[in-house]
């Protein structure tokens, strides 16, 4: 039984595609065919971000409106073959994204895929609404920053009336992903903690992603973190949240560096 | 002393002056996500009681704390106002 996931936030720039293309991966490198849509018609980077945006030839406007086949548009990638990536159109407008188009699409899409995974742009405006309509579960990314947990708090409203489940009267699963985290930080009180924010968003926890380097490393590349670098810390964050999105009971921790002071010393690193 | 002791509780304490502001201001705009009638009344209360507090007591507004709990027998109004020390006794006007 497939899956529709949609990686949203409300809030640009909090890691929504970083994220979207990271779990993608860690799906993916654990045997179950995977989708990343990209619903950012005009500002598409799923593509530059997972290192396919020289191989986009038809887009998800091109198989909404009829012009091109769902196959013609996949893009599979070549480092994972189980992980395939359909583009968001850069130049068209995003009203040529019908709900029955993408409805169809998105039907289309449960038939050959365990998982379906939506990247949201930002904003609440239709482009959101449409991510986010036919998802079973959402991943909401949240920086520990006021204005990421707010505009959080209004995404997950939007969760809770404006998708298919809702309006059948049931319910979307909710997973809180809290990236750009600084232990360091929020033990010294200079940022909200991970139980600040749980408190205020009360929904439940898929991973602490800690702030790294790693992250810009991978999308400097064209790499999902997941693939780049799995053993660094996020990657590794993303790899847990994964099999918690595939029902595993794990504890969630905030990650934190085990280096010997040797290690530390001659470490070197791309 | 009291003077550098107060600068290094503010600065330790910004995450949770986020919090707190946070706190406040989605009680409101979950309110104002609902049932347009009941947050007109939310609002108007903060209103009111914001004005009752500042007439006796000059409070930070960041210090008043007021919380609606919706359930679905009844919802609770929990109004948290913290009174500076120095200031406890001193009126506004």
């Amino acid at each position: 039984m497939a899956k529709v996931l949609v990686v949203t936030s409300g809030k640009g720039g909090v890691g929504k595609t970083t994220s979207t293309a990271a779990l993608g991966a860690a799906l993916a490198q654990s045997g179950q065919n995977v989708v990343v849509v990209d619903f950012d018609v005009g500002l598409r980077n799923l593509d530059l971000v997972m290192g396919a945006e020289r191989r986009v030839v038809f887009d998800l406007i091109n198989v909404v409106q009829g012009d091109a086949r769902l196959s013609q548009a996949l893009i599979r990638d070549k480092r994972c073959e189980t992980l395939s990536i359909l583009p968001a159109s850069q130049t068209r407008d995003k009203d040529a994204l019908t709900s029955e188009g993408v409805a169809r699409v998105m039907d289309e899409l449960r038939e050959k895929f365990d998982w379906v995974i939506c990247d949201s742009p930002a904003g609440i405006e239709r482009g959101a609404q449409l991510a986010m309509y036919h998802a079973d579960t959402a991943v909401i990314v949240t920086n520990p920053e006021v204005s990421s947990v707010r505009d959080s708090d209004r995404i997950i409203g939007l969760l809770d009336s404006k998708t298919k489940k809702a309006e059948q009267g049931e319910k979307v699963d909710k997973h809180l992903l809290l990236t750009r985290y600084d232990p360091a930080r929020a033990a010294r009180k200079e940022m909200l903690s991970v139980e600040d924010v749980l408190e205020i968003l009360s929904i439940p926890l898929l991973g602490i992603v800690p702030e790294s380097e790693d992250v810009l490393k991978s999308s400097n590349v064209g790499a999902p973190v997941t693939l780049a670098a799995p053993t660094s810390l996020p990657a590794r964050a993303y790899f847990e949240a994964a099999r918690r999105l595939n029902g595993e009971k794990l504890e969630v921790s905030v990650p934190v560096e085990k280096r010997g002071f040797l290690d530390w010393l001659f470490k070197r690193d791309a | 002393m009291s003077f550098l002791a107060n600068i290094f509780a503010r600065r330790q304490q910004s995450s949770s002056v986020a919090k707190d502001r946070l706190q406040i201001l989605l009680a409101h705009e979950r309110g104002a996500g609902g049932e347009t009638g009941e947050s007109d009344l939310i609002r108007q209360l903060h209103k009111e009681i914001m004005e009752v507090i500042a007439r006796h007591v000059a409070v930070d507004q960041d210090k008043v704390q007021i919380k609606v709990d919706r359930g679905s027998g009844c919802s609770m109004l929990e109004i948290d106002v913290e009174v500076p020390q120095e200031l406890s006794g001193k009126r506004a006007s």
